[in-house]
């Protein structure tokens, strides 16, 4: 027998203030998925210049300013190299890394509990299961920023 | 009123693409993170770094159904969230065509970068 809750309109997100965890983990989900799906729009457009770098486009930058850049002064790269060394070089760049790995692992996570839910596995234990994805979310987000700002703060 | 938790109507061809590709994101998602950042820092990538890398037939597939995978999911994800914020109709037949057209103009440029990083252009 299927199993059903009185959830209400979830969609008016007045509401909030009477959301239970499991429609929090609905929000949370629904959220870092457009932000997921906006990055991957973002993340091939930057990726593009591997176009221009396999045909042979360079740039000249110094190859302080670069962290995938070795050696010093004014030196020609492939133009892939230099965006990604250009953007990887800023702070505010690695920042916003962690904070779309915090993302990635909210919802990897809270899928996993999803796919499970689907499966009927552990419903009565879904709310559980949403803060145990918030909390597992933190850790490794916490857990990586020495990685993540590796050169730019650490 | 009483609803599942989903923006998905249960049972359907959308359903069940959602899901499978999700089992397959999951490990593919995770994975590049490792890779990308634990393994090789992003902050060292380079161009000859990624050629390698996509040199390999295994892990360019991987990327390429991963690209797929992922678009699909995503755009799936938000169409589905906009029919249960209530678009319906004209509005809705727009929307579709809108991420369709949007859908397969990322996997084509996809996976023209993809060819590009491996070398095939």
């Amino acid at each position: 027998m299927s199993q059903s809750y009185n959830r209400g309109l979830i969609e008016d997100y007045g509401r909030w203030k009477e959301f239970s965890a499991g429609m929090w983990a609905w929000i949370f989900h629904k959220f870092t998925g457009w932000m997921l799906i906006g990055y991957l729009f973002t993340h091939i457009a930057v990726l593009s210049t591997a176009i221009g770098a396999a045909q042979g486009e360079t740039v000249e930058v110094f190859a302080e300013d670069l962290p995938n850049v070795e050696g010093t002064g004014l030196t020609e790269v492939d133009i892939y190299t230099a965006t990604l060394g250009g953007l990887e070089g800023l702070f505010i760049v690695r920042l916003l890394e962690v904070g779309l790995l915090a993302v990635a692992v909210f919802h990897i996570l809270n899928g996993l509990r999803l796919l499970m839910i689907d499966l009927g596995i552990g419903l009565e234990a879904q709310d559980k299961s949403f803060y145990a994805s918030l909390i597992l979310t933190g850790i490794i987000t916490v857990a990586s920023v020495p990685t993540f700002l590796k050169g730019v703060g650490f | 009123m009483a609803e599942r938790y989903s923006s998905f109507a249960p049972g359907g061809t959308a359903w069940l693409l959602q899901r499978i590709t999700a089992a397959f994101l999951v490990v593919v998602l995770a994975f590049h993170f490792f890779q990308l950042h634990f393994v090789n820092h992003a902050a060292e990538v380079t161009f000859m770094g990624t050629r390698a890398r996509m040199e390999n037939v295994g892990y360019f597939l991987t990327m390429v159904l991963f690209l797929i995978a992922g678009t699909f999911h995503g755009v799936n994800g938000v169409y589905n969230a906009l029919v249960n914020q209530g678009l319906s109709g004209t509005p809705k037949k727009v929307v579709l065509a809108v991420l369709t057209i949007a859908s397969v103009a990322l996997i084509v440029q996809g996976i023209w970068v993809a060819l590009a990083m491996a070398g095939m252009i």
